[in-house]
């Protein structure tokens, strides 16, 4: 079975603790006595809410991860960010129109932009924050979108801009302007809804659900199956 | 990076890989099915089962774990606390803030009603944001609700509740175009076409994706709603019971602030439970896919106020938990791999099963293999797994397919130097979903006056097994329903005076069956992995 694991120092807010090696940062609080209310959520890595912040004892250079996704080093001094303060606008999505002036309008500091790239090199998600933002700049509405979407909104890249301003809130404005405006409609969504409105289905299904035990089973063995390849990309 | 001697067998994988390409394994017929999860299904293991003692399903089996927790003391003292001087005074109070609470929410609002959210930690930190393969909705020509309807009653064992299920799959695609409108970006081809995938059990390709950030991208398109329709809530608050009144129907719900310590009195008309699920109360000791509020406290809340549950003895052990790195352990290898085209392989570079099969057969395969047949392999740290061949994907469907199909899971594996695009995925089966929960009807109404739930924590409509991408389905399909039920009730209740008398009975009944010692008090609200002075533990850490 397993070996017994190698013990490494680390730093929580100051306090000096030793951990196994092979524990994420989340897990190496948690071993060390601290239990999470803030700072923990899916503990898989989606839900941005343990947003961390580390630099190593002889290394001041700060450094951000997930705490769940980030295994512990030998001398990393941790801290968990609780909240951290950003501006959200709100608005009326049916009354917006999917042009790029209307990012500036409802976030005019994305101005204030000067290029440092610090959102970029403080993302954990590696994306291209500052491009994405430059972007949002141009108008870019789609490219906003694209660039942005594995953002899981941990607040990292706002924490650190010098100029306060939410990256994070902006690409998800694009990406809803996107996704309601200027992405193609789906033709078979908008036929099969009106199908299903005018009772296509019913008189099958009310068959299915009348159908006995045993009769349903057979039709279930017996249903053919779509291969689970689709053909179009040859 | 893996170990030299998994490497090892790695390279019989890669042996096999050009026999596999063309190689079928047929599906099973139900009768095999049947015998391998009654022979290898953790649901099986009857010494993992209590019968209740106490409540309305007194009688029926459910997990140790869940048992203790339905049988548990109140943490409210009904002599100290007068539910009649409430904090908030609204028409619907919603508890728990995942995809169908957001839903809910939204709907209720949208009707005029006063709508209040409460939940245990961020405005949407639930499972719905770890949901990564897609949600299902039968809109394609070559498919229908009825096709889908069969499917789902087909993966459930035929057991599912028929009128859910008819909701379910009826609502579906107007439930996709409701997200859309709200600004959900859909994967989709050039033309508009929705671009969809086929998983296990499901006769047609039928999922709905955002990349393998589905539950994500929807998560966080309602939460940005929510706030722009300006719908009070309120963090870091569990519910810790429900308040009724002197006609037995529901008036609320008491609160606790977890920073603050304060209990919150919130009088309601209706409340919408959509609390989620219950991973976190790692059932047999299994690890989980689950967030870390998922502590099963709205079955714990909605059983003492006299709603009744149902198929809560089966649990849904998602097939493909990663077993390594150490780091990752139970945490969910979405589908959407074997989706795309990834086939599960033994120590010996053969399959052993159709890697699309619903889950409880697929995670059944995969115990058989370890336990029964000795074809697993072992990590470092001392637990079993299989392989899951992802590089067959690009081969499959071409170089750059995995990169851009599942970013996130390239992204969680290439931290700890494993290129999924190159080597498989040690993979084991990790507790994900509970089938069962609080028994509704089709606008999620429960027995209860004014009780409404959606979501992970209701049951029927998956039967005992739900298939892929009817979860984050129903979230929305029964949200909604559920929240515009809610608001249409509480115009219509004539109120009463709110009481705890329901409390009082409780903690007489667990007396009289001699419980009330025996019992934690619940609900849990968190997990605790917080080492104790014994030292550290393998159950300590395999929580995670």
């Amino acid at each position: 079975m397993a070996e017994q694991a190698r013990l490494i120092d680390i730093y929580i807010m100051g306090r000096h603790c030793q951990v196994p090696e092979g524990l994420t940062i989340l897990t190496a609080l948690e071993y060390s006595g601290y239990r999470m209310l803030r700072g923990c959520g899916c503990r898989a890595g989606f839900c941005g809410a343990c947003a961390t912040i580390y630099n190593f004892k002889n290394d001041p250079q700060l450094r951000y991860d997930l705490a769940c996704q980030k295994a512990v080093e030998p001398d990393m001094c941790l801290v968990q960010i609780p909240f951290f303060p950003a501006a959200k606008a709100v608005y009326d999505l049916e009354k917006l129109e999917p042009d790029g002036e209307k990012i500036k309008a409802l976030y005019p500091d994305i101005v204030k932009c000067f290029g440092c790239n610090t959102c970029t090199k403080t993302c954990p998600q590696e994306l291209e924050v500052m491009w994405f933002m430059t972007d949002a700049l141009r108008g870019d509405i789609r490219a906003v979108a694209d660039k942005s979407f594995d953002c899981v909104m941990c607040g990292l890249c706002a924490a650190r801009c010098p100029q306060g301003l939410v990256p994070y809130n902006v690409a998800l404005l694009c990406r809803r302007l996107y996704g309601r405006y200027l992405a193609p409609v789906s033709e078979h969504l908008d036929n099969r809804i009106s199908e299903i409105e005018s009772g296509k289905f019913d008189a099958e299904i009310e068959g299915l659900k009348e159908a006995g035990n045993k009769e349903l089973r057979r039709r279930y063995a017996e249903r053919d199956m779509e291969p689970a390849l689709e053909q179009h990309w040859e | 990076m893996y170990p030299a001697y998994l490497e090892e067998s790695i390279h019989l994988v890669e042996d096999t890989r050009v026999r596999r390409l063309i190689e079928t394994i047929p599906r099973l017929a139900e009768d095999e099915k049947a015998d391998l999860l009654r022979e290898y299904h953790p649901d099986y293991i009857a010494t993992s089962m209590h019968k209740l003692q106490v409540g309305i399903n007194k009688g029926d089996a459910t997990p140790l774990e869940l048992a203790d927790l339905l049988e548990g003391n109140s943490r409210i003292d009904p002599d100290r606390i007068d539910p009649s001087k409430p904090d908030h005074n609204v028409d619907v109070l919603v508890i728990g803030c995942g995809g169908a609470g957001a839903s809910a929410a939204l709907l209720a609002h949208e009707a005029g009603a006063r709508v209040f959210i409460t939940t245990k930690l961020r405005l949407g930190d639930a499972n719905t944001v770890g949901a990564q393969a897609g949600t299902q909705a039968a809109d394609r020509p070559n498919d229908s609700p009825a096709i889908h309807y069969l499917d789902t009653m087909g993966g459930g064992h035929f057991e599912n509740i028929p009128e859910l299920v008819e909701v379910l799959v009826k609502d579906a695609p107007s439930a996709i175009k409701w997200l859309e409108k709200l600004g959900v970006n859909w994967d989709k081809e050039p033309d508009g076409a929705m671009y969809e995938l086929s998983g296990g059990g499901t006769s047609r390709r039928r999922l709905h994706s955002a990349r393998d950030y589905t539950g994500l991208e929807e998560m966080r398109v309602l939460r940005d709603e929510l706030q722009n329709k300006k719908i009070d809530y309120l963090e870091f608050a569990p519910a810790v019971e429900l308040i009724l009144d002197d006609r037995g129907q529901i008036a609320g719900a008491i609160l606790l602030n977890m920073e603050t310590e304060e209990l919150i009195i919130v009088r309601a008309r209706a409340v919408v439970m959509t609390t989620g699920g219950i991973g976190r109360l790692h059932i047999q000791g299994f690890p989980t896919t689950n967030h870390y509020g998922a502590t099963a406290d709205g079955l714990v809340l909605a059983y003492r106020a006299g709603a009744e549950l149902i198929f809560i003895d089966t649990m849904q052990y998602h097939p493909t938990g990663a077993v390594y790195p150490l780091q990752i352990l139970g945490q969910l290898v979405t589908e959407k791999v074997r989706t795309l085209g990834a086939q599960l392989v033994n120590s010996n570079g053969e399959q052993f099963v159709m890697p699309l099969e619903p889950r409880d057969t697929v995670a059944s395969a995969i115990i058989r293999e370890c336990q029964g047949r000795q074809y697993g392999l072992r990590t470092p740290n001392g637990e079993l797994g299989v392989w899951l061949d992802s590089p067959m994907i690009d081969i499959l469907r071409g170089e750059g397919t995995i990169a851009r199909e599942l970013p996130a899971m390239v992204r969680q594996f290439r931290r700890f130097n494993i290129d999924i695009t190159r080597e498989p995925i040690l993979v084991y089966p990790t507790l994900h979903y509970q089938n069962g929960g609080i028994k509704i009807d089709t606008d999620g109404a429960t027995n209860v006056p004014g009780l409404y739930a959606a979501g992970e924590c209701t049951g029927g409509v998956h039967g005992r097994n739900r298939l892929i991408g009817n979860s984050t389905l129903e979230l929305f399909v029964f949200g909604r329903r559920a929240g515009r039920a809610a608001a249409r009730y509480a115009k219509e209740v004539k109120r009463g005076s709110p009481t705890l008398e329901h409390l009082r009975q409780w903690q007489k009944d667990l007396e009289r069956a001699g419980l009330a010692r025996e019992r934690p008090v619940s609900p849990r609200l968190l997990p605790d992995y917080v080492k104790r002075a014994h030292g550290y533990t393998r159950q300590v850490f395999q929580a995670d």
